[in-house]
């Protein structure tokens, strides 16, 4: 029986971050108290987001300039242990996985990675993907509480249950130890234009297939704004810098679920499938008809790229 | 300076993966080192180089005493490596492995730091470096798409959802690198031949004075309920492209109602 979920919760912009309600919303089905924790600035915004989702309280800690998942884990396995979670939820982000591995060793409990579907069946019952999404997993926890758990983005939906803002509890600086000699010392924020990769409609993404990096802008960020979308890439072209990390859609990038994903150029390694291929409908263009893209494409059109995509930028001009 | 690079060595991913009966990935056929880790690799190799002293040294955890991985990672120049093997790993989940893994640089000793990959290409969990770090107690800098070492001090880009930041510590610590943080060596015939008789160190859990219920599925504390294949996308409609490739996109659009 789960009783009380906690939700490691991140913003962006002010505001809480999608995975971070998707979760709250998940975590408000399988539980009878949801409550969260935050490290960060604008945490009356994100007890206003978490409590129009379902949590009554939000737990807010200091991570001073220290890196702030690492330096959490500390003060989540102190307060885990004075109030006794069933589960805490993180996000299979950057600070959610640096918080739930810390913790994990804190606790000595084993942590359950990329979450795509929980539920309580007696019992936490916790499923997820391999091999690029073929085959599903589901795995149960044998041990005492609280249940680990990284859940990737867009597993669940994120709905408002009509609740006030979360009630802010102000957590004490705990001793993280040498974790907390790692300092952040600057923040660079690389400027995108366009809608953001994760809440567009429409995507478009160029793989190795386009050819070199001048390719990108003419090829696949011109095709994204003809059709109102935004532009991301494979983990091949980001490793080779001929884009920024940003915009990778993958295992380790970014996972979107648009209406319309157009996979340019792409092959489709499992590494690219996890993140795109609960798409709504995938259109995919490359030469190699064995290409595994083609597994999971809709449409998918065996050619050459360079050809088939500017003749359709111009047939979408000509239409608008 | 002394760098450990915690490397696996995996299934071919160009190969479907299965499962075995047990629900654990079949690792019995030919495994290779995970190209994720070559960065790492490559990385303290420069790091080394550029201090003028120290050497690389390879941690690896794998079933069956498999070292052709390992042999590809020495031929690129590192000098030694530690293997655990074991069957009494046999079913480890992250934490597990991040205790053996950390067990092996205490067995090292004397080093400054560790580099990892960023995740695994089979697990793909991800926890590993932070838990490396938490169990050495040492602080652990991930994501890094670039390092520099200097005055006892690590500096990484640590990449983020909207950027990188600079991140900095004391020594010894762990970091985890990105497949950008630099371009891997291809290992030379004479750094091939080299490996051969480059010393590895095959020991076993309780060498490491592990207890069998802290690692493999004891230590996992999970069981696996369901394995299924995942509900496959309706097949779709493939063309060759002869010259109406562009229209056949434009209609499917128009019939989702996007243009």
């Amino acid at each position: 029986m789960v009783d009380k979920v906690w939700v490691y919760a991140e913003s962006a912009d002010g505001k809480p971050t999608s995975v971070t309600l998707e979760m709250v919303t998940k975590a408000r089905e399988i539980g009878s108290t949801v409550e969260a924790l935050y490290t960060g600035a604008d945490a009356d915004a994100v007890a206003a987001g978490v409590g129009e989702h379902g949590a009554t309280k939000l737990f807010v800690l200091d991570t001073g300039d220290g890196l702030p998942g690492q330096v959490a884990a500390a003060a989540v396995a102190q307060l885990a242990g004075e109030h006794k979670p069933d589960a805490i939820l993180f996000a299979q982000s950057y600070d959610g996985r640096d918080a739930v591995a810390r913790l994990s060793v804190k606790l000595d409990k084993p942590v359950l990675t990329n979450g795509m579907s929980l539920s309580d069946d007696g019992g936490l019952q916790f499923g997820t993907a391999i091999f690029g999404g073929l085959t599903l997993v589901d795995a149960k926890l044998t041990g005492d509480g609280p249940a680990l758990i990284a859940i990737r983005p867009k597993s669940f939906a994120a709905e408002p249950s009509g609740g006030g803002a979360a009630a802010i509890e102000q957590v004490a600086a705990v001793d993280a130890g040498r974790a907390a000699e790692a300092k952040v010392l600057e923040r660079h924020v690389e400027e995108q234009q366009g809608p953001k990769l994760e809440e567009a409609s429409v995507v478009v993404s160029g793989g190795r297939g386009i050819g070199a990096a001048e390719n990108y802008a003419p090829l696949v960020e011109e095709l994204a704004k003809q059709l109102k979308g935004a532009w991301g890439a494979s983990r091949a072209i980001v490793d080779a810098g001929w884009v920024p990390y940003a915009l990778q859609v993958g295992q380790t990038g970014k996972t979107v679920k648009p209406k319309v994903y157009v996979a340019l150029g792409i092959s489709g390694a499992t590494q690219h499938l996890v993140g795109m291929k609960n798409s709504d409908n995938i259109i995919a263009v490359n030469k190699d008809a064995e290409a595994p893209i083609f597994s999971v494409a809709d449409l998918g059109i065996v050619g050459d790229v360079h050809k088939v995509v500017p003749a359709l930028i111009e047939a979408l001009k000509a239409k608008s | 300076m002394n760098v450990v690079v915690c490397v696996k060595q995996i299934p071919d991913p160009a190969v479907p993966g299965s499962l075995a009966a047990d629900h654990t990935l079949d690792r019995s056929g030919k495994l290779i080192l995970d190209e994720s880790d070559s960065y790492g690799v490559e990385m303290a190799l420069q790091l080394v180089d550029t201090a003028g002293d120290g050497e690389v040294t390879l941690v690896s955890m794998v079933p069956n005493g498999e070292v052709s991985g390992l042999r590809t990672a020495l031929a690129m120049g590192a000098a030694k490596a530690v293997l655990v093997s074991d069957d009494a790993l046999h079913g480890s989940d992250a934490l597990s492995t991040a205790k053996v893994l950390a067990k092996c640089v205490e067995r090292v000793g004397n080093i400054d730091l560790v580099l990892t990959a960023t995740e695994s290409t089979d697990g793909y969990t991800g926890t590993i470096p932070a838990q490396v770090g938490e169990l050495l107690g040492w602080p652990s800098l991930t994501f890094a798409k670039h390092i520099e070492v200097g005055d006892g001090k690590v500096t990484i880009q640590r990449q983020t959802e909207a950027g990188y930041d600079v991140v900095e510590s004391s020594l010894p610590a762990v970091v985890s690198v990105t497949a950008g943080v630099v371009e891997p060596r291809y290992p030379s015939f004479k750094g091939i031949m080299a490996a051969k008789s480059k010393p590895v160190d095959q020991v076993t859990a309780a060498d490491l004075g592990l207890d069998a219920s802290q690692v493999g599925w004891a230590g996992a504390r999970q069981e696996i309920t369901n394995v299924a294949e995942a509900p496959a996308r309706q097949a779709g409609e493939k063309f060759e492209d002869d010259g109406t490739g562009a229209e056949k996109i434009v209609a499917f659009l128009e019939r989702l109602k996007v243009v």
